[in-house]
């Protein structure tokens, strides 16, 4: 048990210490422009066509079911503002963030570890090039601004979802659902939900890099850390999507 | 980083390039290395012979500051390695080659990204073009010039050997480190790595350790050859000497 809690502190710190290297790195200079960029076609690009599946289940399951139990409160007509609300403000932000956290962090620790295991981050080091600067600030940075990019889109998608959804029992045009939507949004729905993304971003780029440098040496070690990183991501987007909701609720 | 003011060369007056005292390393409660000395002369070889599992690898990687020494000295190039900042030592580590069990070479990188990188990163004033000259060069002098635009993992195992120390020797180094070149190696491709350490050895000028199982790579490559015992070097001499010995133990390597 005590051993546990000393493991679980000396990870929090080794985590902290990893993380807050990132803020001092990346002002300066050598600047990995080229890996940057490839990172975000990585992270991006390469992550869209899942977001887009998932993002516009979300939104049509989420009609279909809301649908039925509008009507009892004579509230059939507030279904595509609660789609809009529910995907902007929660639902897309965390799916989205746990769908990241499965295909991102694991990906980049999995990478990372086998560097790691196979010497490659070694050789960086003796070749007088920073690791830390070339690996993983790319990839935080990639992960800290796509994931946001991600969310938007999954929030539109799953709008788009709604819109079908909506049409399977009723008529609307495309242009009213859209308008109905943009009239029921104000400043507070989309801001706090889209800060939080940027931090969704991070802890996933952060903890998948974090799990790759750190795996030990062999094979198995790097599934391991994939996993530890999946999991960790996933229960980090969870812890701050509860601490954003509580800092939304105070501000806003 | 090209300008190198900070390191002292005076060493090489003495003609010592590489000098370790006394060095100790422990993992928890193993203590691998509990005192190790021996020192290498500019331009020559020295063959590290042991057990697996005695420390050599963990010698050469405590000589680049891959791994933090307990106590004890390494001075490379008149540096005391373990007191070095990180800026100066990256500036020493530019004059030490390392070159890896495995090859260590970038998986998501051609060959010729694979030469560049560093180049790209510590000359950042070279032109493409004189890039593209230099990555040539190395890769005529380890003979695979064809395999330039090759991904790593289309190669065989000498020839990762091979494009591992033309990366190595991209960046000029004054010193390189060796660790078990040959092994996985046929013998006939074992040779020929060990013959392209000697030329190259011959061609830049290089000091080198080289850590080995193979006693043929040993006997053409090694000026010197130490032996590794119980965390200290047990027995040190030219290859034809230590042949001659009566101790089983260092008998047992030469058999």
């Amino acid at each position: 048990m005590l051993t546990g809690v000393k493991n679980i502190l000396i990870n929090t710190g080794n985590v902290t210490i990893f993380g807050t290297k990132f803020f001092k790195q990346i002002f300066a200079p050598p600047y990995e422009f080229k890996e940057f960029l490839k990172q975000c076609y990585m992270v991006g690009y390469k992550s869209f066509p899942l977001v887009a599946i998932t993002g516009f289940i979300m939104g049509f399951v989420l009609t279909l079911q809301s649908r039925p139990t509008l009507p009892i409160f004579g509230a059939e007509s507030w279904l595509p503002k609660m789609v809009a609300l529910s995907l902007i403000r929660e639902i897309a932000p965390v799916v989205t963030g746990l769908i990241c956290a499965g295909k991102i962090a694991s990906g980049i620790s999995a990478e990372l570890g086998s560097m790691k295991v196979t010497e490659q981050i070694d050789a960086m080091e003796v070749s007088a090039i920073n690791p830390y600067k070339y690996l993983v600030v790319t990839r935080i940075m990639a992960t800290t601004l796509m994931v946001p990019l991600l969310v938007i889109f999954a929030d539109l998608i799953g709008i788009y979802g709604g819109y079908v959804g909506v049409n399977i029992h009723s008529n609307i045009t495309i242009f009213r659902y859209f308008t109905q939507i943009t009239e029921s949004l104000d400043f507070s729905d989309i801001f706090p939900a889209t800060i939080k993304t940027f931090f969704f971003g991070y802890f996933i780029g952060m903890i998948g890099c974090y799990k790759g440098f750190t795996a030990s040496s062999g094979t198995e070690s790097v599934g391991k850390a994939a996993n530890e990183a999946v999991v960790i991501a996933s229960l980090s987007i969870f812890l701050l999507d509860l601490i954003a909701v509580q800092l939304t609720d105070f501000f806003f | 980083m090209e300008a190198n003011e900070n390191i002292i060369d005076k060493d090489k007056i003495d003609n010592k390039i590489i000098e370790i005292k006394n060095l100790h390393k422990s993992f928890g409660k193993n203590e691998v290395l509990k005192g190790v000395n021996f020192s290498v002369k500019a331009g020559k070889n020295l063959v590290l012979l042991g057990k697996s599992g005695s420390g050599k690898s963990i010698i050469i990687k405590c000589i680049v500051g891959l791994v933090e020494i307990d106590d004890g000295e390494i001075i490379v190039l008149g540096n005391e390695i373990s007191n070095l900042k990180n800026r100066t030592l990256n500036e020493v580590r530019l004059k030490i080659g390392f070159l890896f069990q495995s090859g260590a070479l970038y998986d998501s990188m051609t060959v010729r990204e694979n030469l560049s990188f560093a180049l790209q990163r510590i000359k950042r004033k070279l032109s493409a073009e004189m890039i593209e000259n230099e990555v040539l060069e190395v890769l005529n002098a380890v003979g695979l010039s064809e395999a330039i635009d090759k991904m790593p993992s289309e190669l065989s195992g000498g020839m990762r050997k091979r494009i591992a120390l033309a990366r190595t020797l991209i960046l000029k180094p004054e010193i390189i480190l060796y660790d078990e070149p040959t092994t996985g190696l046929d013998t006939i491709t074992a040779k020929e790595i060990s013959e392209l350490i000697l030329d190259i050895q011959e061609k830049y000028k290089t000091t080198s350790i080289i850590i080995t199982h193979d006693m043929a790579c040993a006997k053409l490559t090694g000026d010197t050859i130490a032996i590794l015992k119980d965390g200290i070097i047990n027995v040190q001499g030219a290859y034809e000497e230590l042949e001659k010995s009566n101790d089983e133990w260092v008998k047992s390597f030469f058999i």
